[in-house]
C-alpha cells in the first residue's frame, strides 16, 4: 500500500462549481470557498477492488444486457487506453465504470424523457479493472447525441460517462469521453464548463485505426489521468509510490 | 531549461442525472447486468465494532432535496485502520455507495463507528467518515467529512482546528437522532452551507 501526499488538484483545468450556462449548477454550487487541506491517510488510502468482482461480459455493453444470441444496435466500437497518474505511471487495478445512452441517444432510466426508443438489447452500463500496466478496454456501441432541457435547443455531443477509482479516495474522478470530430463538442454547455481548451481536448478520444478490428469494430483511444503522488525522498513517510 | 514532464489530471465533468445507470444499476432498475451494486453493503455480520446507521439528505440553494445525488462514504474500521492495511478488519469494506431516494432524496448506510486515524504529523484525528458527493449540476465531486457529536476528540482535532470560521464546524457534525443513527444533512448553499474541502 502506498501512502504519500497527493498532488494538489489544479482547479484551473477543472470546471468551476458555478457555471450559469449549465443552469442546474446555479443552485447546486457551493458559494463559499473550498477549504484547502493537506491530504491525510483518509484521502491517500482508498477502497480496493479485486478482478474477481468483474463478470465475463461486464466490459462488453453490446452483449451484457442483450437477450441470449442478441446484440445491441449501433456502430460497434472498442474504447481502450490507460489509466495513468500525473507522474505518467500506469495505475493497475483501477476500477472503471461507464454508462451511456444507446445508439439513438436514449438512456435506460426512469427520469429519461427523450422520444428516441429504447433498445431492448442495450442496458448502458459496463465496468472493468485495469491490468498491471494500467490498460483497459471495453466494447460498446457509439452513443447517440441527445437533447436535454437547459437551453431550448441544447444537444449533448455523443459521450460516454466514466467513473474512475485509483488507489486513493482523493483521486476519485467522474468525467466524460467525447469523440473526435463531433461538431456538438464546442456548442455544449457542459463541455464549456471547462474553460481551458487544452483540458477539453484531454476528454476527446481520437479514432485509432491501428486497433480497429476489420469488419467488426472501430477503436477509440482514451487515456485517463488521475492525481499523482509526491515522490521525493524528503517526506516524513518514505515509501515506494 | 528542462521541462517538467508531469501529466495533467483529466478534467472532471458532471455525473449528470443518469449516474445511477453506471454506478448503482440495480438501484436504477437495470438488474440483469451486475449481481449487486458495488458499495451497497459495508459490513457483514462478523464486522467488529459499534453498528451505526448514517443517513441524510442533500439540499440545494432553494432548500429542495436533491433526488438524483450519489454519495460515497469512506472510513476506517473500528480500530482506526483503513481496509487493505495490515490488521484491518477483513470483513469491513470501508467504502459505501448510496443514492438518494427517488422521492425524498434521503440516503442511508449501515456501517460501524470508525476509530481515529492519524493526521499528517501523527496526531490523531477524531473519528470521521469522508464523503464524496456527485450529482447533476455538480461539475466536480464535492468532498466533505462527517464527524460524530459529543466525541471528546473533536476539540483538539488537527483538521477541524485548522478551520478559520469555527462557526461553520457544526456543518461537519452529524446529529444522533436515535441511539446509533446519525443524520448528516448536506447544504450546498445558504447560511448552513456545508464545509467542502479542496484536499
Ligand atoms: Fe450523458
Amino acid at each position: 500500500m502506498s501512502d504519500g501526499p497527493l498532488f494538489h488538484r489544479n482547479r484551473d483545468r477543472h470546471p468551476k462549481a458555478l457555471t450559469p450556462d449549465y443552469k442546474t449548477s446555479v443552485v447546486r454550487s457551493p458559494q463559499k470557498a473550498l477549504l484547502s487541506m493537506p491530504t491525510t491517510l483518509s484521502e491517500e488510502a482508498g477502497p480496493v477492488f479485486g478482478h474477481d468482482i468483474i463478470g465475463a461480459h461486464d466490459n462488453d455493453l453490446i452483449v451484457n444486457y442483450a437477450a441470449a444470441g442478441e446484440m445491441a444496435i449501433g456502430q460497434r466500437i472498442i474504447v481502450h487506453g490507460r489509466v495513468l497518474d500525473e507522474n505518467g505511471r500506469g495505475v493497475p487495478n483501477a476500477l472503471i465504470e461507464v454508462w451511456q445512452a444507446n445508439a439513438g441517444g436514449r438512456y435506460r432510466h426512469a427520469k429519461e424523457g427523450y422520444i428516441a426508443p429504447l433498445d431492448p438489447n442495450f442496458g448502458g452500463c459496463g465496468r472493468t479493472i485495469t491490468d498491471d500496466q494500467g490498460g483497459y478496454s471495453f466494447r460498446t456501441i457509439k452513443p447517440g447525441a441527445y437533447p436535454w432541457p437547459n437551453g431550448v435547443n441544447d444537444w449533448r455531443p455523443a459521450h460516454i460517462h466514466f467513473s474512475v477509482f485509483g488507489h486513493s479516495f482523493g483521486q476519485r474522478l467522474i468525467t466524460q469521453m467525447y469523440f473526435e470530430g463531433d461538431p456538438l463538442i464546442p456548442l455544449c454547455p457542459i463541455v464549456r464548463t471547462i474553460t481551458d481548451a487544452e483540458a477539453v481536448s484531454q476528454l476527446v478520444a481520437p479514432l485509432d485505426m491501428n486497433n480497429t478490428v476489420p469488419m467488426d469494430a472501430r477503436a477509440y483511444h482514451f487515456d485517463i489521468v488521475l492525481r499523482g503522488r509526491r515522490s521525493t525522498m524528503f517526506e516524513n513517510r518514505i515509501e515506494g509510490n | 531549461m528542462q521541462r517538467l514532464t508531469h501529466l495533467h489530471e483529466s478534467p472532471s465533468q458532471t455525473a449528470g442525472p443518469y449516474v445511477h445507470i453506471g454506478c448503482v444499476p440495480n438501484f436504477a432498475g437495470i438488474t440483469d447486468v451486475y449481481e449487486a451494486d458495488l458499495g451497497a453493503a459495508m459490513v457483514t455480520d462478523n464486522t467488529k465494532g459499534e453498528r451505526i446507521t448514517v443517513t441524510g439528505t442533500v439540499f440545494d440553494g432553494t432548500g429542495t432535496p436533491l433526488r438524483d445525488a450519489m454519495m460515497e462514504l469512506w472510513q476506517a474500521d473500528a480500530q482506526g485502520l483503513y481496509p487493505g492495511r495490515d490488521g484491518a478488519d477483513p470483513t469491513f469494506t470501508g467504502w459505501g455507495r448510496t443514492a438518494g431516494d427517488a422521492e425524498t432524496g434521503q440516503w442511508s448506510m449501515e456501517t460501524v463507528r470508525p476509530g481515529p486515524v492519524p493526521f499528517t504529523d501523527g496526531r490523531m484525528m477524531a473519528p470521521h467518515i469522508s464523503i464524496w458527493l456527485v450529482a447533476r449540476g455538480i461539475n466536480i465531486g464535492l468532498q466533505t467529512r462527517m464527524y460524530f457529536p459529543g466525541d471528546p476528540m473533536l476539540g483538539d482535532d488537527p483538521w477541524l482546528t485548522r478551520i478559520e470560521h469555527q462557526n461553520r464546524v457544526p456543518t461537519l457534525i452529524a446529529q444522533e437522532t436515535t441511539p446509533g443513527t446519525f443524520k448528516f444533512d448536506i447544504h450546498l448553499q445558504g447560511p448552513d452551507e456545508t464545509i467542502f474541502f479542496d484536499v
